[in-house]
């Protein structure tokens, strides 16, 4: 009896530095968010006072919080279906016994390894209207200018490729990892029965690789309301807030009006859309998944 | 303890561990000072050589100049060391962020520190062009340090091929236009190579539309900072002007033109005539290979531009032996003698006239006229707009102006929906 109880002792002590860091940063903000949702942001001379559902009303009603939602939406959509078949057919390829294999797989991680501020600044001279390199490439072809950035139309679709050609590198990895954990054999033994590549990656290895592809589309969809860095370098969330995303509001809010509490407001919005999607992930996706 | 507090926490213990060495040295005073970079050169550099400088001549006071981003991120982490207690003693901030810091009670006014008539004699020799923006309700909150204006560049070599003088700009809008248009050229399929003006609308096109603005006739908020007159017809005039030069006209890229590569267009011989700070004066000296010019904006009722740039505030919870410290140091680098070089080595405006009467500046405007154009501009300058509120409150006009530009709102309904959103936010501060 002592000795479990000792033992549950030192595995609770064991944990303790994880649970602290995890309780300070990351529970302890968002309840702390939650309570302060429902208060009225504090200056100096006005104190913070209870104001219920205000911060939300104040929400419902404010247009660049749904433009926000819905470029975010966009932003998911356009990122992660193209960033994960892209991963995966990069995978596919250099699992494959080709020349060179290294080299391009290093090639296809290396955005990966750029910081992100860095990337955005590379992008900004690819998108620079008249002598950017897109700019040169569609004048060969004889297309028509175009100002990718400094349009309504064309600015969220150029800030979802930039996301798109840093992360499928990434998740490429994971893929690669997992195709190298399928047995040779099964290969063989489909080679055997006569089946077409195109069989054994729809019949044998995709479905092998459903778990790797819920842990990749949970961190796609995490970056996703995640990513804010290019766009602060590369539109400020303009023209006329068409890349405004909801991070990025919620920083705006935060630390350029200084609003806190709205802020606050908006953090929850975001917190319960992740933990739905969280939800359906887990609750309803994992259980059609087969593990070995 | 919440989440706010927690930051400021980390903030106050890393600014602790900054000031540690102070408690070492006893006797000195030593005061932090944030600043932040928004122009190229070898500003830090700069900053640390004025801070050793002014320490040979006071023994008795150490500045700890602390690098903090741009003026965006410096704010940032200003305001949230303030809230959690300990703010740098001294910072450079816009000169616009004057109300929201009053609002946070995050400053004191240099009026507390002026005692001596040498005292009052330095505050009144600044520039009235600057002082707009650092005084409201019959107080001075902040000294006018790393201010600029907008000016406008132009490509010589361009203007001779066009046919110009290339020792006239333009200088009422209906020139401008006309110059432009002749500097536009189109290749046979039609596509441009190389346009008449950029005039940037990235970021913060608010400061550029104050300039048309204020060319227009109006001025777009009250010394108060409660009231604005975004949707004034004057406003809507100079806004339809800026449409125009993309739409009607086709002399300016359409769309956003960004801010940040304009300078670049200019060096690549894309735009023949660009608006821009003098801040990048330096800059475009540096890098254009090209003769260029640089001139006033011009004029369509009157000339006229809005000031930009950062002041000197002094932080209300330092404390007060700090805060005599500040002043000290802020004083002694806004004499006549580091105002020019420091004018000298940035491209921005020296503050005070004094400035330009020292030798060396004499010299160097003499050399390099174009640095006399931005000080002959201040007489027409205007404060460049700030209202309590002020981030959120500009927002609305910059969203407004780039709805218009993209082409997705009319001039007048793009302001109008700017003024209303400026009277919901204002309204309590009246």
């Amino acid at each position: 009896m002592n000795s479990r109880l000792t033992a549950a002792v030192h595995g609770w002590l064991l944990l303790l530095p994880a649970m602290a860091c995890l309780a300070v940063f990351t529970h302890w903000p968002a309840v702390a968010s939650i309570i302060e949702s429902f208060y009225s942001t504090p200056r100096p001379r006005r104190p913070a006072r209870f104001v219920g559902l205000d911060n939300y009303v104040l929400l419902a009603e404010d247009p660049i919080f749904w433009q926000a939602l819905v470029n975010n939406f966009w932003f998911a959509f356009g990122t992660i279906p193209i960033s994960i078949a892209l991963a995966l057919l990069m995978a596919v390829w250099v699992n494959d016994r080709i020349a060179g294999r290294t080299w391009i797989r290093m090639a296809y991680f290396t955005p990966t390894i750029l910081p992100m501020i860095a990337v955005a600044n590379i992008w900004l001279f690819f998108f620079t209207p008249q002598y950017g390199l897109l700019e040169q490439f569609s004048a060969l072809i004889g297309a028509p200018p175009q100002n990718w950035l400094g349009s309504k139309d064309t600015a969220l679709f150029a800030t979802i490729i930039v996301a798109v050609w840093k992360e499928a590198g990434f998740f490429m990895i994971f893929y690669l990892a997992a195709l190298q954990t399928i047995s040779p054999t099964l290969a063989e033994a489909a080679a055997l029965e006569g089946a077409s590549r195109w069989t054994y990656f729809r019949r044998v290895q995709f479905p092998l690789l459903m778990p790797t592809t819920l842990f990749v589309l949970i961190n796609a969809i995490i970056n996703a309301f995640r990513m804010v860095d290019h766009i602060i370098v590369m539109t400020r969330g303009g023209p006329d807030n068409a890349t405004t995303l909801l991070l990025f509001y919620i920083y705006q809010v935060g630390f350029n009006f200084w609003d806190t509490t709205y802020a606050a407001a908006l953090t929850v919005v975001l917190l319960t859309l992740l933990a739905v999607i969280a939800a359906v992930q887990y609750g309803w996706l994992e259980r059609r998944i087969h593990y070995r | 303890m919440d989440r706010r507090q927690f930051i400021g926490g980390v903030a106050a213990l890393a600014s602790a561990s900054v000031s540690m060495p102070a408690l070492a040295q006893g006797a000195r005073t030593e005061i932090s000072f944030f600043y932040p970079v928004a122009v190229g050169g070898p500003i830090t550099k700069l900053i640390d050589t004025y801070a050793a400088d002014f320490e040979k001549a006071n023994s008795t006071i150490k500045v700890n100049p602390i690098y903090a981003g741009t003026y965006q991120e410096t704010i940032v982490k200003a305001l949230t060391a303030h809230k959690s207690g300990t703010p740098p003693v001294t910072s450079v901030l816009l000169s616009t962020d004057m109300f929201t810091l009053i609002d946070e009670d995050a400053i004191v006014p240099i009026d507390n520190f002026v005692k001596t008539d040498e005292d009052r004699k330095w505050l009144s020799g600044f520039f009235p062009g600057f002082m707009q923006n650092s005084q409201t309700g019959g107080k001075t909150w902040g000294v006018p340090f790393q201010r600029s204006t907008i000016v406008l560049y132009w490509n010589k070599d361009l203007f001779r091929e066009a046919g110009l003088d290339p020792e006239k700009p333009p200088t009422t809008w209906q020139e401008q236009v006309e110059f432009a248009q002749k500097l536009t050229k189109r290749d046979a399929s039609g596509n441009v190579t190389q346009w008449g003006i950029q005039i940037p609308s990235s970021g913060f096109p608010y400061w550029l539309f104050q300039a048309l603005t204020t060319q227009a006739g109006v001025i777009l908020a009250n010394p108060e900072g409660t009231r604005t007159a975004f949707n004034a017809p004057e406003a809507v005039e100079a806004l339809q002007y800026w449409v125009d030069l993309s739409t009607k006209h086709k002399v300016q890229p359409p769309g956003i033109v960004e801010w940040g590569t304009t300078p670049r267009d200019f060096f690549e011989r894309k735009v023949a005539m660009i608006w821009t700070t003098t801040g990048n004066l330096t800059n475009v000296r540096t890098n254009a290979k090209f003769p260029f010019g640089v001139g006033m904006l011009p004029s369509h009722k009157k000339p006229g531009s809005p000031t930009g740039g950062g002041n000197f505030y002094i932080s209300n919870k330092a404390d007060p032996a700090q805060q005599q410290a500040a002043f000290e140091f802020i004083r002694w680098i806004t004499t006549p003698e580091r105002a020019a070089q420091w004018s000298i080595e940035t491209g921005y405006v020296a503050v005070t006239p004094a400035a330009y009467q020292m030798p060396v500046m004499q010299k160097y405007v003499s050399e390099f006229p174009p640095a006399a154009v931005a000080r002959d501009q201040l007489e027409y300058a205007v404060a460049e707009l700030s209202t309590h509120e002020n981030q959120r409150v500009t927002k609305a006009l910059n969203d407004g102006l780039q709805a218009a530009l993209t082409g997705t709102k009319q001039p007048a309904q793009a302001l109008n929906d700017a003024q209303a959103e400026a009277e919901r936010i204002l309204r309590p501060y009246r």
